[in-house]
C-alpha cells in the first residue's frame, strides 16, 4: 500500500486495516514520520517530533494487534498533542521561552488514557504561547501555516493541532479550548474540532490558562473520528476536582440516528454585521442541509451574547494573571541571569520569559483584580456570565442544538492582525460564549470560499449533550459528501 | 483615558513585570483600547444576579483523607533552575 495513501485515511478506516492485519502500526507510523519530514518544514505544525518513542509505541501496538489483546479504536493510531499537555520525559513548552526546556515529571491524564488504549504519539504541536491567541502567531518559536494557503494563519490557539490534522501530519490531535481555541482553528483548517462540556474531560496535566474556561478536546478528519477521540478522553478523574463523575456514553452510537424530530435553533445575535457574506452563505446553506435531513429550524435569541467578548477579556486574563504567577524562575522553567535580589530576579525572568501577548493579558488581569477594581471588573463580568448562561439554557428549551458560524471570516493572512490586539480578540466573537456557559460546541466543515479556504459550522448543545451536536454534525457531513484535502 | 502611565507602572510592579519606555507607551495604549471596549459591561443591568464561579452546579469535591503516591523530592526538583540537595536555591531574601 502506498505510504502517502495511509496518511489520508481516517482513524476508523485505519482501525479496520490494522485489525484486519492489512497494515501494521509501524508502517502507518513510519508513513506519518516520513510525511512530517517532507511537509512540516512548510506547515510548521510540530514543536517536537518524538520519533523513537512513536516507533516503540507502534511496535507495542502491533504486538497487541497480533495477539488480539486489549484492542481499542485507537490501538496503533498515530496522534499529535498540543504542546500544553504534560508528557513525562518529553518537553512541554507551551510555545513559551519560559518553558522552553521544561520536562514534566508526570503525564497528563488524557495522554495516560490514550496511551493505555494503544495510541501512538507522534509529537507535540505548536500553539499561541500559553494558548493565548487566535492565529498561532504568538508562538515564541515560529508561526504555523495554514495548509490550504501557506500565507495564511491556521487559527489558534490550537493551530498546530488543526494544521497537522488537515495536512495529514497526524491522524487526529488533541487541543485545548478556552475561548474557541479548538473550534476556530478547526474551522480555518477544514477539520472537525470539539470543545466538550466543562468537566467532561480531565485537565490534570494541561498547563492552566483560565481555569473556569479551559477544556481539552479532539480535532479530527471527520465526525466519527471526533466521536472516537471524545470517547477515549472523557470521564471523571480524581486528580481533577472539576471533572464530573458522570457516565460516558459511546458517542459513536448517536451519529447515524438521522434528524427526524430534531430542532435546530438559529440565534439571531450570531448573524450580524461583521460576518463575512461568503461565510454567512456557506453557514446558511449548511443549515438548510440540516433542514433537508429532517430537522426543524427555529429562531431563538441569546441577547447577552453580545457582551461575551467583553466578559471574556476580563475573566480569562484575570484567571491567567493568577495562574501564571507560578512562573517565577524558582521551581521550573527559565531563570534570567544578572540580578541583584529576589524581586529583580522575578521581574527579569518574567519579562524576558513571556511574550508580548502573555504580558498584555497578565497586565489586564492584574489590573482587573487589583484593589478597588475587583467588583467593577471580575465580579461584574462573572454576573454577566450568569446572564449569558441563562440565555443559552432558555434557548435550549426550544431546540436541541444551536447552529452558528464559528468565525466571522475565513483564515486571515499572517501578520494581518498582529498590530491590533483588540481586532484579534474580536475574531473569537462567536466561540467565546460557549466557554462562558460551559456547554459543548463543535466546528464541522461546511464548504470552501471562492478562494478555496475552509469554513466551519458551529453546533452547540446543552451541558453533557455532546451527542446532540455530534449527531447534527455527522448528518451534515453525510449530506455534503466527500471532502478534499489540501495539497501541501 | 481609562488608565494612566503611572497606573500601568504600578500594575506592572504587582505583576512582577518590567517594560522599556517604548513598550510602556504601546502597552498603555493597548490597555486603554481593551478597557474602553470592556467598559460596555457597565451598561448591563446585573445587580442581584449571582456571579458564576463555576460553569456547572457542582457540590464541593471531597475525597477520603488517605495518603497516595506523589512525586519524589528529586522529581519535583528536576526542573529547578538552581538546587542544592533537596531545596530550591533563590537569591538572598533578608
Amino acid at each position: 500500500m502506498a505510504t502517502q495513501h495511509l496518511t489520508d485515511l481516517s482513524i476508523h478506516e485505519l482501525h479496520g486495516l490494522l485489525t484486519g492485519g492489512e497494515v501494521s502500526s509501524e508502517e502507518v507510523t513510519r508513513a506519518y514520520l516520513a510525511r512530517i519530514a517532507q511537509v512540516d518544514p512548510r506547515v510548521k505544525a510540530y514543536i517536537t517530533v518524538t520519533e523513537e518513542q512513536a516507533l516503540e509505541q507502534a511496535r507495542e501496538a502491533d504486538r497487541r494487534l497480533r495477539e488480539g489483546r486489549d484492542i481499542t479504536p485507537l490501538t496503533g493510531i498515530p496522534l499529535g498533542i498540543k504542546d500544553n499537555m504534560c508528557t513525562r520525559g518529553v518537553r512541554t513548552t507551551c510555545a513559551s521561552r519560559i518553558l522552553e526546556n521544561f520536562v514534566s515529571p508526570y503525564t497528563a491524564t488524557v495522554l495516560e488514557k490514550i496511551k493505555r488504549q494503544g495510541a501512538v504519539i507522534l509529537g507535540k504541536l505548536n500553539l499561541d504561547e500559553f494558548a493565548m491567541g487566535s492565529s498561532t502567531e504568538n508562538s515564541a518559536f515560529f508561526p504555523t501555516h495554514n495548509p490550504w494557503d501557506l500565507e495564511r494563519i491556521p487559527g489558534g490557539s490550537s493551530g498546530g493541532s488543526a494544521a497537522a490534522t488537515a495536512a495529514r501530519l497526524c491522524a487526529g490531535a488533541l487541543g485545548s479550548d478556552t475561548g474557541g481555541s479548538i473550534r476556530q482553528p478547526a474551522s480555518h483548517c477544514g477539520v472537525v474540532g470539539m470543545k466538550p462540556t466543562y468537566g467532561r474531560v480531565s485537565r490534570f496535566g494541561l498547563v492552566a490558562f483560565a481555569s473556569s474556561l479551559d477544556q481539552i478536546g479532539p480535532l479530527a478528519r471527520d465526525v466519527t473520528d471526533c466521536a472516537i477521540l471524545l470517547n477515549a478522553v472523557s470521564g471523571y478523574d480524581p486528580k481533577d476536582s472539576t471533572s464530573v463523575d458522570r457516565e460516558v456514553p459511546d458517542y459513536t452510537r448517536f451519529l447515524e440516528k438521522g434528524l427526524d424530530g430534531y430542532t435546530v435553533g438559529l440565534p439571531e445575535e450570531y448573524f450580524v454585521e461583521g460576518l463575512d457574506p461568503e461565510v454567512e452563505a456557506l453557514v446558511r446553506e449548511a443549515i438548510s442541509q440540516l433542514e433537508k435531513q429532517g430537522a426543524r429550524v427555529v429562531k431563538v435569541s441569546v441577547p447577552h451574547m453580545k457582551y461575551a467578548v467583553a466578559c471574556y477579556y476580563i475573566i480569562a486574563p484575570a484567571e491567567a494573571s493568577s495562574n501564571l504567577a507560578r512562573y517565577d524562575g524558582v521551581k521550573y522553567g527559565f531563570r534570567a541571569r544578572g540580578y541583584k535580589d529576589l524581586m529583580e530576579m522575578y521581574k527579569k525572568t518574567r519579562s524576558e520569559g513571556f511574550g508580548a501577548e502573555v504580558k498584555r493579558r497578565i497586565m489586564i488581569g492584574t489590573y482587573a483584580l487589583s484593589a478597588g477594581y475587583y467588583d467593577a471588573y471580575y465580579k461584574k463580568a462573572s454576573r454577566v456570565r450568569t446572564l449569558i448562561t441563562r440565555d443559552f439554557m432558555k434557548a435550549f428549551e426550544k431546540c436541541d442544538v444551536l447552529a452558528t458560524p464559528v468565525a466571522p471570516t475565513a483564515a486571515f493572512r499572517i501578520g494581518e492582525k498582529t498590530e491590533d490586539p483588540l481586532q484579534m480578540y474580536l475574531s473569537d466573537i462567536f466561540t467565546i460564549a460557549t466557554n462562558l456557559a460551559g456547554i459543548p460546541g463543535i466546528s464541522v466543515p461546511c464548504g470552501l470560499t471562492g478562494e478555496g479556504l475552509p469554513v466551519g459550522l458551529q453546533l452547540m448543545a446543552g451541558h453533557f449533550e455532546e451527542h446532540k451536536a455530534l449527531r447534527a454534525a455527522y448528518n451534515l457531513e453525510q449530506a455534503l459528501g466527500a471532502r478534499t484535502w489540501p495539497e501541501v | 483615558m481609562k488608565i494612566t502611565h503611572s497606573e500601568v507602572e504600578h500594575v506592572a510592579d504587582l505583576a512582577r513585570l518590567t517594560f522599556s519606555p517604548e513598550e510602556m507607551d504601546s502597552i498603555t495604549g493597548q490597555l486603554n483600547d481593551i478597557l474602553t471596549y470592556v467598559a460596555q459591561l457597565e451598561k448591563v443591568e446585573a445587580s442581584g444576579v449571582e456571579p458564576t464561579t463555576h460553569a456547572l452546579e457542582v457540590e464541593n469535591a471531597f475525597r477520603e483523607d488517605e495518603t497516595g503516591k506523589s512525586l519524589s523530592a528529586d522529581e519535583a526538583l528536576s526542573n529547578a533552575p538552581e538546587r542544592e540537595d533537596d531545596t530550591f536555591v533563590v537569591p538572598r531574601i533578608i
